[in-house]
């Protein structure tokens, strides 16, 4: 399985491609339209802000490209709310793949924000993408901004109030959480994700 | 709910883990990775490398192994020790590693959490602080705590530096009780208490851990996010799994399936 990574510029990109090799994937790291449209597979990652990330993607000229994939599309943690209309985070406006807009999370004394660790996934939607993933599996989570629980959620998590943890909309798909360093649980997710049908 | 982690810190040197008093009478514990996957598949929630082969004599270190690790090991992990800029950090996280952890080199510069945040972002950026009660009751911050003959107190106290490591950018603050450490006698609820007030970041406790009750009175009444051990871990003397059930059972949620 023939895997693209769009290079967004974030630090923690390589273990996302580990996490694909450890599942026998051949894992790229591309900024290439051509490239990234011929991939079979396409993960949006990303750590850091949206503002920086949207940029990013302006600059290489990959937005429309990402807008226009027929493939499946993975997103996460930042590479996930990119796909939503837009965020709070700098006010930006997003790809508008899935409808909805990313918030700020709001904490207080006894709730820290970012929310960093691990949460539980509580099963919203079954869908083909969390197979084998059991309603209530611990997954590490690592933001500060959450997108809304939408008609697109397959998995919400709860701090302070519920936020999209996985999401799907047809080859459209992402995850709040960090799959490459969710142990066996994201392990799964991923597998997941290189067999779905888009 | 979000969970509380447990966290094993392993000593680094040349790429293996090495246990005893920090700079002497050094064992080798065995490969890095072989004790890392067992603390995987145990149910550690994160774990800490602290390299002690770096900060000495301030030298550049080969870090190769920090690749070997995040190839393998699909939980997050930090890299503690000797790193003093934007650079030694960007070598780490690129490598593969979710945070990396400052202690001295942001006490002689603090302007480093700052730049280590701005580059990475405040999720990267730990902050260590070794500190101990003086004799008039405050807490202050020690430094090169690693080497006996050079630690030095430091008229900085404790909870000014917490609020300022927070105010240049640190994402999560680990206080390492110095009174407490090594003796396995329980975390000093008082100081993590104190600091967990000033702290609006992830605070996790380091220093004292021997027993699952002393984890329980840390969550319990100081608040903290996680907890850090070391020899209570490695000696075998308290599993992951059996300490993970007692938390659950004393009603505090914890990654467990």
């Amino acid at each position: 399985m023939d895997v693209v990574l769009i290079d967004s510029g974030g630090a923690n990109i390589g273990s996302v491609r580990y996490a694909l090799e450890r599942l026998g994937a051949n894992a790229r790291l591309s900024a290439d339209a051509a490239t990234i449209m011929a991939a079979e597979r396409v993960i949006l990652p990303g750590v850091g802000a949206a503002a920086v990330g949207m940029a990013r993607l302006h600059e290489l000229g990959l937005v429309d490209v990402v807008r226009s994939l027929r493939q499946p599309l993975l997103g996460i943690c930042l590479g996930m709310q990119l796909l939503f209309d837009t965020s709070d985070e700098g006010e930006t406006t997003c790809l508008g793949l899935l409808p909805g807009r990313v918030a700020r999370l709001v904490g207080d004394a006894r709730l820290r924000v970012p929310h960093m660790g691990w949460n539980r996934l509580e099963r919203v939607r079954c869908d083909p993408l969390q197979a084998g993933v059991a309603d209530g599996a611990f997954a590490y989570f690592v933001h500060g901004y959450a997108a809304p629980v939408t008609a697109d959620t397959l998995a919400a998590s709860t701090h302070g109030a519920a936020f999209s943890a996985l999401v799907r909309r047809g080859n459209v798909m992402g995850a709040q959480f960090h799959p490459e360093r969710s142990a066996a649980v994201g392990a799964r997710l991923l597998e997941n994700f290189l067999a779905v049908r888009a | 709910m979000l969970t509380r982690r447990l966290i094993p810190c392993l000593d680094v040197r040349d790429g293996r883990v090495v246990k005893g008093v920090r700079f002497r009478d050094h064992v080798d514990m065995g490969d890095i990775i072989d004790l890392a996957m067992r603390y995987r598949d145990d149910g550690a929630d994160e774990i800490v490398f602290y390299d002690i082969t770096a900060s000495p004599e301030g030298r550049s270190v080969d870090r190769s192994w920090v690749e070997r690790v995040a190839r393998l090991v699909d939980i997050p992990f930090c890299v503690a020790g000797g790193i003093r800029s934007v650079d030694d950090a960007r070598s780490i996280l690129h490598a593969g590693a979710d945070k990396v952890s400052v202690n001295t080199p942001a006490l002689e510069r603090p302007a480093l959490i700052s730049e280590l945040a701005g580059a990475f972002g405040t999720q990267c950026v730990v902050v260590g602080i070794d500190s101990l009660q003086d004799d008039d009751g405050e807490w202050r911050v020690r430094q090169y705590t690693g080497d006996p003959a050079r630690t030095r107190a430091l008229a900085r106290r404790t909870l000014d530096w917490i609020d300022e490591a927070q105010s240049r950018g640190a994402g999560e603050i680990v206080l390492n009780c110095m009174g407490s450490d090594g003796v396995r006698s329980g975390y000093d609820l008082e100081q993590l208490t104190a600091a967990r007030a000033h702290c609006a970041v992830p605070l996790i406790a380091s220093g004292g851990a021997g027993e699952a009750a002393h984890f329980i009175d840390a969550f319990r009444y100081s608040d903290v996010d996680g907890a850090l051990a070391a020899s209570a871990f490695h000696s075998g003397e308290l599993r992951i799994p059996f300490l993970k059930r007692q938390l659950r059972d004393a009603g505090i949620e914890v990654r467990l399936d």
